[in-house]
């Protein structure tokens, strides 16, 4: 079989080429940087290539690589059923990589890391850093022998390509999900001298601060566990009821704004959350509009009641409203109208109806739209960060000893541990309990019935509810738009130009336009980091996706839980364990834009991972069937049957995970840096400086960028429905359950 | 103009493959073979591991356990992709976003053939299904029988050694489905190709098959020529699901050579004994082997309990002392009522079946 050859061949070239020609250790100057090729490669320890490295005498553990760079020869010319290659192409793929994994990790910087290992050998006379462009290569290359090894065993019908692919992603989910988890674990329980001590990990836990109840009986402050759970609970039973009174206002009654109101659901997917907040302050803060105007009027004088509680869970709930709202209509347009008309033929009125079979059949909806709150609250920093005061929760408190000045590693991991432990018990009871009953809708049957009619009276309580919340939320969005255009807000209301110049000038220089305004380094830096970061996000979520959908094999249920586990991690925790996992070799990526992009990557990829799983259940698996009987190989498959078909999806995937690193901030705030600066941080620090001009200036330049990118892609999806009739739909994004 | 297809048409051989999905075993330790250049036929019903069985000829599956041969080849562990067989399935699986032409050609587009080569041949295979000039159309502008037409050129084009087809008329209306059976055998036949056939419908598979395999319950129930299966069923199952039999309790009072003395509720017939005992047996008698005439005629005492005008001939339910017996009669111009007494005698076409249960 030639073809075993020839892929086994291609491997252990990209193997070889990492180890032989390219610099084995990071770059200084960036990982897109090539001055080095000029500058001493290959001599230059710096950029040298391992195989130099060592024929200088140094780093002389890299010795073993070259082993497992010479084995897998022995598989060539091998069929691929022979017991002889299959084993060498494990032990050289599987070892090789667990070997360069286990030497970055036991040897850093200070030469051994761990105190154990001098112990057994010696001390050191030598160390490293992180891993580079040969390390990367040659893993990767070693790793795929593995893979192709498995394939060879007959895993997933030796299907070469899908192994690869699990293989890939497990990998990859491994190394940028669990490995940066686990890291706050072990943070968690180490002592400042990094001895483990569980003593140390439950005293950290078991403080007033974090568990206290003071406030009950007092005037105190209660630990900050309890502030974010409360909070959550009040923001996921406050969105649910008012997402399911605009639920059953779109969908059961004549209201006339309902597209309108639809419209509602694309508001927070392009919004930065923490701007909701920031309008809020511009409203209703001590200087705020509202403020002003009832101090005026009624004599009302100003205060802090923003700030706090109230106005965290006002934020939120203007935030996430809609994620209620658009779970809740899926589910209120999933309750068959002949169920209902059933109901009515059997003598029940209208209002019975309602109460004995249409809300009852709803009830899973409300608890997936309920938990969802709960998560988003949990993970929201930038509301809190914004608002909160003196009332501190998890997320924000993660952030404080993380960065500010009492920067506890530990306590920071063990915050992070409190606040995952929330998120997953909710993720855990929304799969458990109702992941599945949640997604009914009405079958692709005929349903010829008509819904029947909100009773009079309970249509009335919904509109006195929803269309003054509805103009609420107009009234800020105003602001944010307006906001931007007065001189000093609260105090001077002259109309200016001035924020924006700020933010965004333009001036001719000497040598041609100068970008000016404070806003270009980190505008264009988010362009850049969101636009490299989309495709792969797609590619990885789709590539999932397609594995779920139509590939059968151990462990599937697993691998479905493992990629869609970043759905509850919250931001905050994933930007905390990259700072933990990241700034130490083997994988030195702190203050890079890599670690920006890889966290997209895993943050958003179950939206991918969604979008494409949609997508694929509603093509025939029989297509992949003629094909494949036709001769083309999964690979082939892939590229010419399913990605064509599957073009709608694509995009939405490349579109939303654009849009999702735009406005990311709780995992951003702990990444960016001074070269790598993203907007949603930079703009959170002018609000810190009271420079809310400039803020929401900025903010509504983003808001607006988006929303250009979602009506282009609306627009190139409409045009191919019309062009082609039996394509899936793809655009129907369900993003809900995606923490902030 | 010639064409070379089928000129490489191999046998398929199972030699107890089983295939399990879990627990649950949807093809358990089967054997057969189908000769090459003959039409086989997978009859049984829903969930009796027909489909399985062929997805394992495809290699869409792979078999637990047991081996299978194409031709000469141990073909076991490949993957379809590997594999010199076509397969034209239920829904067509046409690719919506290509052409008639970019269907055809698919396979050897996929294989590196030289474009020109892949265009003629694909000509070819659209000339050969009647289709010759639609080969720019989408799949979406034809018609049902169209796209099946497209279908089996598309696996047809690569020479196969072996070709298959997954119920491939259930989506045709009751005319089409005669004519595109028809179709498919003489395709078949011209160029000699293997042919494995998966269908519920036992009067297809009587229709074009060398070989039916009527599978139940994961395992082969029977297998061979339409006419043995007809005439000498092996079981009651089979006996029940090929043509609509009349199953009822009997006994062989002698047997005569080739003939055996067979008693029905008392009434004696002589038929074929296929070898049986004297004793307990089971007589399938075919619906068109009851004969009625009016009371006192001699033979079983029964009554006509519905009779229904069906044009070419009636058809009514009796019961009788043997049963409940349904006829098939084509004296049309002689109704008898509901509730009518009738005489009840046998003719010949009626095959013994060993009791087994």
């Amino acid at each position: 079989m030639t073809g075993l050859n020839r892929t086994v061949l291609g491997w252990l070239a990209l193997a070889s080429a990492g180890f032989l020609l390219l610099p084995w250790y990071a770059i200084e100057d960036g990982f897109w940087r090539f001055g080095w090729l000029l500058d001493g490669w290959p001599l230059d320890p710096d950029y040298a290539p391992a195989i130099m490295l060592l024929l200088q005498g140094e780093k002389p553990w890299l010795w073993p690589v070259a082993g497992f760079l010479l084995l897998p020869l022995v598989a060539l010319g091998r069929p691929r059923t022979a017991p002889l290659a299959q084993g060498v192409l494990l032990a050289a793929g599987g070892l090789g990589v667990a070997y360069i994994l286990g030497q970055g990790f036991a040897i850093g910087i200070p030469g051994w890391t761990f105190a154990s290992l001098e112990a057994a050998f010696g001390p050191l006379g030598d160390r490293q850093f992180g891993m580079g462009y040969g390390a990367l290569l040659t893993a990767t290359g070693l790793f795929f022998l593995f893979t192709l090894g498995c394939a060879a065993r007959g895993a997933v019908n030796g299907d070469g390509f899908v192994v690869g692919s699990i293989g890939l992603i497990v990998m990859v989910v491994a190394l940028f999900i669990f490995f940066p988890v686990a890291r706050i674990l072990v943070s968690a329980l180490q002592t400042n001298e990094g001895a483990l001590s569980l003593t140390v990990f439950l005293d950290k836990l078991l403080v007033g601060k974090i568990w206290g109840l003071d406030c009950v009986y007092s005037h105190r402050a209660c630990g900050v566990a309890w502030n974010s759970f409360a909070l959550a609970v009040a923001v996921g039973a406050g969105t649910t009821l008012l997402g399911l009174a605009f639920a059953l206002v779109v969908t059961r009654t004549g209201f006339p704004a309902k597209r309108l109101f639809r419209g509602l659901t694309v508001l927070p997917i392009i919004t930065p959350p923490f701007v909701i907040g920031l309008a809020l302050i511009l409203l209703f803060g001590q200087s705020g509009a509202v403020t002003s105007l009832l101090e005026w009027a009624f004599g009302i004088p100003a205060s802090r009641w923003l700030y706090g509680f109230t106005g965290v869970w006002l934020a939120q709930m203007l935030a996430f409203t809609p994620i209620a709202f658009l779970v809740l209509i899926g589910v209120v347009e999933g309750v068959s109208p002949s169920v209902e008309e059933a109901a009515q033929t059997l003598r029940a009125d209208a209002w019975t109806t309602l109460r004995t079979v249409s809300l009852p059949l709803m009830r899973p909806g409300l608890a997936n739209a309920f938990l969802l709150g709960f998560i988003e609250s949990m993970a929201d920093f930038g509301n809190p960060m914004v608002l909160g005061g003196n009332f501190s929760v998890l997320s924000t408190e993660i952030f404080f000893a993380i960065v500010g000045a009492q920067y506890d590693q530990g306590r920071a991991a063990v915050l992070a541990l409190v606040l995952l432990f929330f998120t997953l018990l909710a993720f855990w009871a929304q799969r458990r309990w109702l992941g599945r009953r949640s997604y009914t809708s009405v079958t692709g049957k005929g349903d010829a019935g008509v819904p029947v009619a909100l009773p009079r009276r309970f249509s009335g309580l919904l509109f006195a509810v929803t269309v003054p919340w509805a103009l609420m939320t107009a009234v800020i969005y105003s602001t944010i738009l307006f906001g931007g255009f007065v001189n000093l807000w609260g105090l001077d209301h002259t109309l200016t130009l001035r924020h924006y110049v700020d933010a965004f000038g333009v001036t001719v220089g000497d040598h041609g336009l100068v970008w000016s305004g404070g806003a270009w380094n980190s505008f264009f830096t988010t362009i850049a980091i969101s636009t490299i970061s989309a495709p792969l996000t797609a590619a990885i979520g789709l590539l999932t996706a397609y594995l779920l959908v139509r590939q059968r094999f151990l462990g599937k249920q697993a691998f479905e839980f493992g990629t869609m586990l970043s759905f509850a991690i919250p931001g905050t925790v994933i930007g905390v364990s990259y700072v933990l996992a990241f700034n130490v070799p083997p994988l030195e990526l702190t203050g890079t834009g890599i670690i920006l992009v890889i966290s997209f990557i895993f943050r958003n990829m179950p939206v991918g991972v969604r979008a494409g799983v949609a997508a694929m259940s509603q093509l025939d698996s029989s297509l992949d069937e003629a094909s494949l009987t036709l001769g083309a190989n999964s690979w082939q498959t892939i590229r010419r049957v399913v990605l064509p078909l599957l073009r709608p999806a694509i995009l939405a995937a490349l579109v939303y995970s654009f849009v999702r690193a735009m406005t990311a901030i709780s995992a951003v705030i702990f990444l960016v840096s001074a070269e790598y600066d993203m907007a949603t941080a930079y703009i959170l620090g002018r609000v810190e400086n009271n420079d809310y001009g400039l803020s929401i200036a900025y903010s509504s330049v983003l808001i607006l960028v988006m929303f250009a990118a979602i009506s282009v892609f609306q627009l190139m999806v409409g045009e191919r429905r019309l062009g082609r009739r039996s394509g899936p739909q793809a655009g129907k994004l369900d993003l809900g359950g995606q923490p902030a | 103009m010639s064409t070379t297809f089928g000129g490489r048409a191999a046998s398929v051989r199972f030699d107890r493959v089983t295939k399990a999905f879990g627990d649950f075993v949807a093809v358990d330790s089967v054997s057969f073979e189908v000769d090459a250049g003959s039409l086989a036929t997978l009859l049984g019903p829903s969930g009796c591991g027909k489909t399985t069985t062929l997805r394992m000829i495809a290699g869409l599956e792979l078999s637990t356990a047991g081996r299978i041969w194409i031709g000469e080849h141990d073909v076991t562990g490949l993957p379809a992709t590997r594999r010199d067989v076509s397969m034209v399935f239920q829904s067509y699986a046409l690719f919506p976003h290509m052409t008639v032409m970019e269907n055809v050609a698919y396979g050897f587009t996929v294989s590196g053939t030289p474009k020109a080569e892949a265009r003629e041949r694909a000509e070819q295979g659209l000339a050969l299904v009647g289709l010759k000039g639609f080969g720019a159309r989408l799949p979406s502008e034809l018609s049902g029988g169209q796209q099946q037409r497209v279908a089996v050129a598309r696996a047809l084009v690569l020479e196969p050694e072996v070709l298959l087809f997954d119920e491939p008329l259930s989506n045709l209306d009751a005319k089409l489905r005669r004519r595109v059976r028809e179709e498919i055998r003489d395709i078949q036949r011209s160029l000699g190709l293997t042919v494995v056939y998966v269908t519920h419908d036992q009067e297809e598979a009587l229709a074009v098959s060398d070989k039916v395999i009527v599978m139940r319950n994961a395992a082969i129930a029977q297998e061979g020529t339409p006419r043995e299966l007809y005439e000498q069923p092996a079981d009651r199952f089979v006996a029940d699901f090929i043509g609509d039999a009349n199953l009822v309790e009997a006994e062989i009072r002698s047997v005569d050579g080739d003939l055996a003395r067979v008693s029905i509720g008392g009434v004696e017939v002589r038929v074929p004994g296929r070898g049986l005992p004297v004793g307990r047996v089971l007589a399938a008698i075919r619906p068109e082997a009851v004969l009625l005439e009016g009371q006192g005629g001699g033979g079983l005492a029964g009554t006509v309990r519905k009779a229904a005008y069906l044009g070419k001939h009636l058809e009514y339910t009796v019961d009788s002392p043997v049963g409940e017996l349904f006829v098939i009669d084509r004296r049309i111009d002689d109704p008898r009522p509901a509730g009518a007494g009738v005489a009840i005698r046998f003719g010949d076409r009626i095959a013994l079946v060993p009791d087994a249960d």
